[in-house]
């Protein structure tokens, strides 16, 4: 994954302007921001409210209802691990004991520390060819611990 | 240099998952080391996604498929004269003739793995805008009316009939009206959304494009869910080709209607598949569920008269316009008509997309075109319509997939994902999970929905661990009744179908001594 650049308010300003013409522009620009920077800094709020004529509550309501938005830098790597019914049904809850008991990773926790952080999501759409996990916007099916904690390892 | 061998090589996210992309690339240099000039072309998939990636040459004889293929294979292959349809321990045969394709009726997806998903040449020649240009020709009322015939229902799960909602629409009064496409495919168990977004974008756009037409509408959006990043790069360019080519924008196909189309991105929130929650996301805010009425097709998307129907609803509809409704009324039983792309998934040798006419058995499905299950063990419980279906028995597989029918035995036919699970399952953990599910993907807005789901996960827990089961399970029962009759939309009204039906079907998983596992909670 590329680096992200620090936060910067010109450059937000910028891609708020880009994309305010839209209509219900705030998930775009919420989009758009991460995309750029890796998380949504909470200092945009007050900018994202004012020029879509929002309440910074508004702003900041729709970034903390949806599970995508962090507010805060994120890890270098991020495995998100699919632990839906179909992926159930192929072994990732057995998948998610052996990271923890053989690799040490623990799903779902951000300590802090790691460079690379493991995140359950809920269907990648590749159900025939579970467990599956998507890792900087590659699908890889058919995964075991070996292979998450290597995606993890390699990465680092 | 003779001329180019075409070999196709899916681009299909589940195709890419086991190895597509390296396959192509070894093909690419392993060509071009032996001198032979190789056209690929990144086809959608054909389904058979046990067999992926699965590559296909075009030869004198039609097309041979060779599959699952690894990068290393590559070298062999050419040796073995492949790129001729040579014989080769992973030749399948021709694609025409391998029976799991042949059982099918392929109506919607009868282009996808077939031809370029980005090439509007290729759409044009097998039958493609043949559905919007006979729209052009009807007034709106009879484009309607068509759909209508078809008996077309909902395919995002509901099952509520696309003619009558698109009427509805028709008939407003309004300056300006929406349509929108519901892609948050967030049902596990299912991806025919995906592929068919993946391998025939135009036909989306162009189902959506017919809807606009009929109703008077001027813009629409694509909902997709933001785990879909493959898609949404082919819907993206699909868009952006259509437009180019003057079938979306000012005047769609030089008929003057003006229709322009938008792909917007969910957050990873799996509500946004209930279609109020959707229209308050594409407006920027939380999705929180509105309350019916209004009706979307009369107050939806900022207020306008909005056609909110799934991806499969509007692909459906070009191949209704072009073979006439009758036609797709043909296929099918009862009042569910046409055709049903059943997705199988989960713990199954040979899963992937089937395209079939309603009434088939779960059985036949599941057994004969499945295999059974991956793990070779016997069949236990198979779940079918998503996360808020029931889970049935190995016993209750000779249900067809109708939508009445599943009605029947407390089931639901949903988005038509059927997932499979082997007798390792622990059903007690699956009704735990259904309303942990519930718990972490509700809304909100209603308290049965909300406060329910999480003192479900602590009875489910209780019971799990012997304490108090009798009153416990009692407790059980009644609140699965009060969020069935209390919530406000499917997802606390439907958490219960799970739940419930692994406590009728597997009981003795919900009555095991507690020293046999843990609670999750304990571990």
């Amino acid at each position: 994954m590329a680096a992200h650049p620090a936060w910067d308010e010109d450059g937000a300003r910028l891609i708020i302007a880009d994309l305010s013409h839209l209509e219900g522009a705030t998930l775009p620009i919420l989009h758009a921001l991460q995309e750029e920077f890796g998380y949504v800094d909470p200092q945009a709020v007050p900018l994202i409210a004012e020029v879509l004529n929002l309440s910074r509550a508004d702003v900041h309501g729709t970034i903390s209802f949806y599970h995508d938005f962090r507010t805060a830098p994120p890890p270098r790597h991020i495995v998100k691990l699919c632990r839906a019914e179909a992926c159930q049904a192929l072994g990732c809850e057995a998948l998610v004991e052996d990271l923890a008991r053989e690799h040490g990773i623990v799903v779902d926790s951000h300590d802090g520390n790691r460079d690379a952080v493991v995140e359950t999501v809920y269907c990648l759409g590749n159900c025939a060819l579970g467990p599956s996990a998507l890792v900087e916007g590659e699908l890889i099916g058919r995964v075991d611990a070996d292979r998450i904690a290597a995606l993890c390892g390699a990465r680092q | 240099m003779s001329e180019a061998i075409r070999i196709y090589v899916p681009i299909d996210a589940a195709a890419l998952s086991v190895g597509a992309e390296a396959v192509a690339n070894a093909i690419a240099k392993e060509a071009q080391a032996r001198g032979i000039a190789v056209e690929l072309v990144r086809n959608g998939s054909r389904g058979m996604l046990w067999l992926e990636p699965m590559i296909e040459v075009e030869t004198p004889e039609g097309r041979i498929a060779y599959g699952p293929v690894a990068a290393k294979d590559i070298a062999a292959l050419f040796e073995a004269g492949f790129q001729n349809g040579g014989a080769h321990g992973l030749r399948l045969g021709r694609v025409d003739d391998l029976d799991w394709l042949k059982r099918q009726q392929r109506l919607t997806f009868e282009r996808v793995g077939v031809t370029d998903p980005l090439s509007l040449a290729d759409y044009r020649t097998y039958d493609g805008l043949k559905g919007v240009e006979k729209a052009l020709s009807l007034t709106g009322a009879e484009i309607v009316e068509e759909v209508k015939a078809s008996g077309l229902r909902g395919r995002g799960g509901a099952g509520f009939p696309t003619g009558i909602k698109w009427k509805t629409v028709h008939d407003a009064g309004a300056t300006q009206k929406y349509i929108v496409c519901n892609a948050d495919e967030g049902d596990s168990g299912t991806f025919a959304d995906r592929m068919l977004m993946e391998g025939d974008p135009f036909l989306l756009i162009e189902g959506m494009t017919i809807a606009a037409i009929a109703v008077g509408a001027t813009k629409g959006y694509i909902y997709l869910r933001s785990e879909y990043p493959h898609a949404h790069r082919a819907l993206q360019r699909a868009i952006l080709k259509a437009r180019n080519a003057g079938v979306l924008g000012q005047t769609v196909l030089g008929s003057g209607k003006a229709f322009e189309l938008e792909v917007r991105l969910g957050a990873g929130a799996y509500i946004c598949g209930e279609e109020t929650s959707l229209l308050e996301s594409l407006e920027g805010k939380r999705a929180i569920v509105r309350a019916k009425p209004p009706i979307p097709a009369l107050q939806g998307l900022f207020g306008k008269p909005t056609i909110v129907n799934n991806v499969l609803s509007f692909a459906a509809v070009p191949w209704i316009l072009t073979h006439g409704a009758k036609a797709y009324a043909d296929y099918g039983m009862g009042r569910s008509r046409g055709t049903l792309p059943v997705q199988l998934g989960g713990n199954i040798k040979r899963g992937g997309l089937i395209e079939l006419a309603f009434g088939i058995s779960l059985r036949e499905i599941i057994e004969d075109i499945g295999g059974g299950t991956l793990s070779g063990r016997p069949i236990r419980a198979v779940q079918v319509g998503g996360p808020l279906g029931a889970y049935l028995t190995a016993q209750q597989l000779d249900t067809p997939m109708d939508y009445e029918a599943l009605a029947g035995i407390k089931a639901m036919l949903g988005h038509g994902g059927i997932v499979v699970f082997d007798d390792s399952v622990d059903m007690a953990r699956q009704a735990r999970f259904a309303f942990e599910f519930c718990a972490k993907e509700s809304c909100g807005k209603c308290t049965p929905c909300r406060i329910g789901a999480t003192r479900g996960v602590e009875l489910v827990d209780r019971i799990i661990a012997g304490h108090e089961r009798p009153k416990n399970l009692a407790v059980l029962r009644d609140l699965n009744k009060l969020m069935t009759d209390a919530s406000l939309c499917a997802m606390g009204g439907l958490t219960p179908m799970p739940v419930m039906s692994a406590l009728n079907h597997f009981f003795e998983d919900f009555d095991r001594p507690p020293a046999e596992r843990l609670p999750l909670a304990a571990e």
